[in-house]
């Protein structure tokens, strides 16, 4: 163990995972609030008007990273799981307890920014289609682990139920990715996949790729920040939590 | 096994287990799973008889009539067609060639009288001036296999 570069181990106490979360959500936080303005500006400025939805297409740039985003923060959820089952890590279930109400966030902003988006375009706030009743039911597995690992007052026993709703909803992430290809849906197909070459316009791509970054650097630098208030609070009766220098005043 | 070993084993096991169960629902579930039928598949007889569904296609080029309030038009798939009769607003990316999935029922005449007309748009996004690029080399193309 002794011998690798960086002693991963090390990390997944929260002691030693405090100061380091501490050292770098400012730094999330800041390239967040950069890629954020610069991709703002490039959605409603730079990128050029749509050929059939004229200045309506924009929603586009918060929808689709809200959306990628929604299920990707529920696979990281998860992975933890998964390493809390395994291991027995204690901070596995706090990183998971903190990265769930970004997801829901996420979730919701998807579901509300497609209504908003479906009205004008489709002629209808929400559809029953394979797609968005998916990502709703997302959204329900979202609250539900929260609300679940909130109701159960042990930590530890939180985080294993908690780890089961994780590990049993990631069923739905591939279901929802697919879900447009598989069944007949209203909602179109992927504009952008691994598969083939992405179906829009360079700028409009550039800024759609700038915004889903942004909403990255934003879930890591909120997840750290709120992982560090979890630490603090399951581990208050602990002797280093007393010895914090931010204890002391 | 270490028991961490037994642990991991379980979890991917339970997930591959759950992967499996997940696709067979879905598979088992695939026909109440679809938004829309498409015109070869109500000629076929996929489509319910005895309650509203929806059907969805291509709105046919030229087949667009209003008349009052009452729209017609023809969806195709491009092998088989509908005619649809409508009251009410369309939506408006609703256009001539475009996707359109509409809800109503099928009358024995073979005519779809809808309730609802919703629009489909496809996945392509592009600035007119691109739009009008793309229509020319389709133009073009055509006319040089001619």
């Amino acid at each position: 163990m002794s011998q690798r570069l960086i002693n991963w181990f090390k990390f997944a106490s929260p002691a030693s995972f405090y100061p380091l979360a501490g050292t770098l959500w400012p730094w999330f936080a800041g390239l967040a609030s950069v890629l954020c303005a610069v991709g703002l500006w490039i959605s409603f400025f730079v990128a050029p008007t749509d050929f059939q939805q004229g200045e309506g297409y924009r929603i586009i740039f918060i929808h689709v990273p809200a959306s990628w985003m929604s299920m990707f923060i529920y696979c990281v959820m998860a992975f933890w799981a998964a390493i809390g089952i395994t291991f027995n890590t204690r901070l596995s279930g706090m990183m998971s307890s903190a990265l769930a109400p970004t997801g829901a966030l996420f979730a919701f902003l998807s579901l509300w920014t497609g209504a908003l988006w479906g009205k004008p375009m489709w002629g209808a706030w929400w559809v029953w289609d394979a797609r968005l009743t998916s990502e709703l039911i997302l959204f329900f597995l979202y609250i539900g682990y929260i609300a679940l690992t909130s109701a159960i007052d042990d930590p530890r026993r939180a985080d294993k139920a908690g780890a089961i709703v994780a590990l049993v909803g990631v069923i739905n992430v591939p279901i929802i990715y697919f879900s447009v290809k598989w069944w007949n849906t209203l909602h179109q197909g992927a504009s952008v996949s691994m598969t083939k070459a992405p179906t829009m316009a360079t700028t409009m791509l550039w800024g759609m790729l700038i915004m889903a970054l942004a909403f990255w650097m934003y879930s890591i630098a909120i997840a750290l920040y709120r992982v560090r208030a979890i630490i603090l609070e399951r581990e208050r009766h602990a002797t280093w939590v007393a010895e914090l220098p931010e204890m002391q005043r | 096994m270490k028991p961490r070993q037994k642990r991991l084993a379980i979890v991917l096991g339970g997930l591959a287990a759950l992967g499996i169960a997940a696709s067979l629902i879905l598979n088992a579930f695939q026909s109440n799973l679809v938004f829309f039928f498409t015109p070869t598949q109500v000629a076929s007889g996929e489509a319910p008889k005895d309650r509203p569904f929806r059907i969805g296609g291509l709105v046919k080029e030229g087949s667009l009539q209003r008349n009052d309030i009452t729209a017609r038009f023809v969806v195709t798939d491009t092998a088989r067609e509908i005619p649809v009769a409508y009251k009410g607003i369309l939506p408006d990316l609703f256009s001539e060639g475009k996707g359109v999935v509409a809800q109503g029922t099928l009358g024995a005449d073979g005519n779809f009288t809808a309730s609802e007309v919703l629009a489909k748009h496809d996945e392509n996004y592009m600035p007119p001036e691109a739009k009008a690029a793309v229509d020319q080399a389709h133009e073009a193309s055509r006319t040089l296999k001619q």
